[in-house]
């Protein structure tokens, strides 16, 4: 079934594949959070009870979908580099890691800085923020334990298992403002149903949100080539690129 | 698939699903410690599945929605005093403050509040926070909705059920 997948476990063809995928995705992810940013900063109505300040939804919505977003992708490499041994999902993790936290970090920063405002208070320890605080905790989990071992092969196989075990938490992150009372709002467009945002806020934001998912792929892209490289570094293919 | 893979694979899922359903009862056992507030309807009744009723001067959250016309200032200074409702009460519960209120802040509006109680259906809060729903619109369409600003239908005196009065 995955024979047509076969020839990318080779480094070489993987490498060429994923700058290529940057090479495409990087300028279409640019232009979209650059039209998305711009229409619904400057052009998208203000909402009827917070005014201008819900300006910010447009990068905090993204960023904390993808957040949880790239950690089941994350996950799921891990998985599979478990399972089936495969050395260059091992780095897939790795390349998506330190992407996942800046996203979860921006999340947790735009959120602080809209519930000022709003809400009355930076921080609040309720259901949704806090899963979402463990949830930078595991990419930087992730990310520590591959450069804590001596031995690559060990520390791709631990930040393997913890983004595994991870996954566990961003349905609790999805869910927590259904399953307990929080000071959070409930989803707005991530649900079953009709979105309640007017379309015309709603178009920009689903821009970003796509924009940003183009953004993800075309860095994991270039994080994993860049990985594939180090760990080859000494084979004959990449000193014939390098000349 | 080779018996090593099969093998991983079982022993990657058994794991997963071991540690998820350890999660899940450990979840369910801290339900109400996870909880942000206390309704109103359950300062009054109970916790909905232990009953659990709050007791005097203990330190809780309570979030509700703020009853029209119950807002009184109480002086020049900043002391305000309204009362909390939710969908099931039929006891609202006075929330005494002393300090700024939020932007958001206004009849109708779901806030969560921060303090003791004093009396079984009053609160002293030390902090206000206003909680927002996930509905966003701009304000020709809201009040071309509602016919009235800033307010949803649903809060709307002019528009609500009779029946609803006092409660909503």
């Amino acid at each position: 079934m995955f024979k047509w997948l076969h020839p990318y476990a080779k480094p070489e063809k993987a490498y060429l594949l994923s700058l290529s995928i940057f090479k495409y995705l990087m300028p279409v992810a640019i232009i979209g959070l650059f039209v998305g940013s711009l229409w619904g900063l400057m052009f998208a109505p203000a909402d009827y009870q917070q005014g201008d300040s819900f300006r910010i939804m447009y990068i905090h919505v993204p960023a904390a979908i993808w957040s949880m977003g790239v950690y089941m992708s994350m996950g799921i490499a891990g998985f599979c580099a478990l399972v089936w041994q495969i050395r260059l999902m091992e780095l897939s993790v790795i390349a998506m890691a330190p992407i996942g936290a800046v996203f979860t970090s921006i999340a947790l920063f735009t959120g602080a800085l809209w519930g000022k405002p709003m809400w009355g208070a930076w921080w609040v320890w309720d259901a949704r923020l806090t899963s979402e605080l463990i949830l930078l905790f595991l990419y930087l989990g992730v990310f520590a334990l591959f450069h804590s071992f001596d031995d690559k092969r060990y520390g791709a196989k631990a930040a393997c298992i913890l983004s595994v075990i991870g996954m566990i938490n961003v349905p609790i992150i999805h869910y927590s403002v259904e399953w307990w009372n929080t000071l959070h709002q409930g989803a707005s467009i991530t649900k079953f149903d009709k979105p309640s945002i007017a379309g015309e806020m709603l178009w920009p934001l689903l821009i970003n949100i796509f924009a940003c998912m183009l953004f993800f792929m075309a860095l994991t892209a270039y994080r994993f080539a860049t990985e594939v490289l180090r760990s080859e570094s000494h084979r004959k293919w990449v000193l014939q690129i390098n000349k | 698939m080779n018996p090593r893979r099969q093998k991983r694979l079982y022993t990657a899922l058994v794991l997963v699903s071991g540690l998820a359903i350890t999660i899940g009862l450990v979840l369910y056992a801290l339900k109400e410690n996870i909880d942000l507030f206390y309704t109103p309807n359950e300062i009054v009744n109970g916790k909905k599945e232990t009953g659990i009723k709050p007791q005097i001067g203990q330190r809780l959250r309570i979030g509700g929605m703020v009853v029209e016309g119950s807002v009184k200032r109480l002086g020049n200074d900043l002391n305000v005093q309204f009362e909390l409702a939710d969908a099931q009460s039929k006891q609202n519960i006075t929330i005494v403050y002393d300090g700024i209120l939020p932007d958001l802040f206004r009849e109708g509006q779901g806030i969560v509040a921060n303090g003791y109680l004093r009396t079984p259906t009053q609160v002293e809060a030390f902090e206000v926070l206003a909680k927002h729903d996930e509905e966003y619109m701009p304000p020709d369409l809201a009040e071309a909705m509602k016919g009235i600003k800033h307010v949803k239908p649903e809060n709307n005196p002019a528009l609500a059920k009779p029946d609803a009065s006092g409660a909503y």
